[in-house]
């Protein structure tokens, strides 16, 4: 069930009030949802002019959102803010609940349960948020390594935090040990042949100065800005995808 | 399928197989294996003597390539030839290495609850490269969130978070040895089980569960 389907199921969700703070946020949850669609029926608007009022878990929804939009592949800068405020959240939830679990055991206010049981669900959605953006972030992140070789754009190292770095890093290392052991002897580099062969030579534009650059029959071909080259194809792959070469097509 | 037979003798596939392979049939036994892990929605039995005796063999072919003439045009096809084989290879090892990436919770759990006489599925390099990535992903999610989270809240199970792979989906298959009596699970509350028998050289789009020890056996070719 994709997270923007169980919103809408809170939203179908009918208002019990056994406790102020559960029937509160009840009401917050379909007041967001109909803001969402801007109409609020008039006995509610005066609960959706305050702007102090915010949705438990929806900026970590908000999160999911952001990575929803992004069409695949791309990888938008990190959120440490909004991550930041999720966590935050969470540890004001979890205070809370502490107060009134202490509460509920010394004094006996069995009430209080419904509204702990609620915060607990929030820490929860929370969390599953917050792994949910995580994780998809590391399937682009992986996917880049594919795509682009071993060193990244820098316009995409800026949108990664320090510790996807890292986890970038020993990926590549796993990989490259993991290429290096197939067949026993030196490996094979399964980040090549990525399409079936279809013709031995290919015609192909510089896009940029890469210098000198050796073929297999030890001739040395000097990769100038805008000179065409009738190379290998199997040479040529990973500086196309990597945008120093270009397939020409005639 | 023409050979190199002119450029030395290529049936270096004996060393560890009972029976010697030719080319040809290695080949053959490649490209099903890498058809049926394309196909298979799980990861498929390791098959680690194939990827060496496939390595070997495009050494052999590469080192007779360098002592024909250049620019004949043998030289050429026998390069495509390679070129393919190469590729097969890596989409193989490609599909086996995404799977692993994907399930990796449920593979090494498969992995570490395989008794001792069952074949494994993960070679012991991609059984180290699946505890690597597993570590990898915790350490991350560790750091960044997870260590800054409520006490009771500092851990993810990974075996639940992650999805595992879908054996009820449909799959095409060509039937290599007759089989009889398969039981298909119904469809629809209407239908019952029921048994179907399979011939050889039959095409069938089945439930992926139905037909997976088949698979394994060889009994069946998923298309």
């Amino acid at each position: 069930m994709s997270l923007l389907t169980l919103r809408r199921n809170f939203f179908n969700v009918h208002v019990i009030t056994t406790t102020k703070i559960y029937r509160e946020n009840c009401l917050r949850w379909y007041i967001g949802d109909l803001a969402s669609y801007d109409f609020i029926p008039k006995k509610y608007r005066h609960l959706s002019a305050t702007n102090k009022f915010t949705m438990f878990c929806e900026k970590a929804v908000e999160l999911i959102r952001e990575l929803h939009r992004m069409g695949d592949g791309q990888l938008p800068a990190f959120n440490e803010d909004g991550i930041r405020q999720v966590l935050e959240e969470m540890k004001a939830l979890y205070e809370q609940n502490q107060t009134d679990v202490n509460e509920a055991k010394t004094e006996g206010k069995s009430e209080l349960i419904p509204s702990i049981k609620f915060r607990h669900s929030c820490l929860l959605r929370n969390q599953r948020c917050i792994a949910a953006y995580l994780y998809d972030r590391l399937l682009r992140i992986r996917a880049l390594r594919w795509e682009y070789g071993s060193v990244l754009p820098t316009t995409i190292r800026f949108h990664m935090c320090a510790e996807e770095m890292e986890w970038f890093n020993q990926y590549k290392k796993s990989l490259a040990t993991y290429m290096r052991s197939i067949g026993g002897e030196e490996g094979l580099d399964i980040t090549q042949d990525m399409k079936p062969p279809k013709s031995l030579y290919i015609e192909v534009r510089c896009l940029k100065d890469h210098g000198e650059f050796e073929i297999d029959d030890g001739t040395v071909i000097l990769l100038k800005k805008n000179s065409q080259h009738f190379l290998p194809r199997w040479k040529c792959e990973q500086l196309i995808r990597q945008g120093v070469l270009e397939h020409v097509i005639s | 399928r023409e050979r190199m037979s002119d450029a030395g003798d290529l049936s270096g596939a004996e060393e560890s197989q009972e029976e010697v392979m030719t080319p040809a049939e290695l080949i053959a036994k490649l490209e099903e294996a890498w058809l049926n892990e394309k196909f298979s929605p799980e990861l498929l039995e390791n098959k680690s003597e194939l990827v060496e005796c496939v390595m070997e063999q495009i050494t052999h072919m590469e080192e007779n390539l360098q002592r024909v003439r250049k620019g004949d045009v043998k030289a050429s096809v026998h390069r495509m030839e390679i070129d393919r084989i190469r590729f097969v290879l890596s989409s193989y090892l490609r599909s086996r290495l995404q799977k692993i990436e994907r399930f990796f919770p449920h593979v090494l759990e498969k992995e570490k609850s395989r008794a001792d006489g069952d074949p494994s599925f993960l070679s012991p390099e991609e059984f180290a490269f699946a505890k690597e990535y597993l570590a990898n992903t915790e350490v991350y999610l560790k750091n960044v969130a997870l260590k800054h989270m409520p006490p009771n809240l500092q851990s993810i199970d990974m075996l639940k978070a992650v999805p595992e792979p879908c054996l009820d989906s449909f799959v095409f298959l060509r039937v290599k040895e007759s089989q009889e009596n398969i039981l298909v699970e119904p469809e629809t509350d209407e239908q019952r089980e029921y048994v179907v028998d399979l011939d050889e050289g039959s095409q069938h789009l089945m439930r992926y569960r139905t037909i997976a020890p088949l698979v394994a056996s060889g009994a069946v070719q998923l298309i």
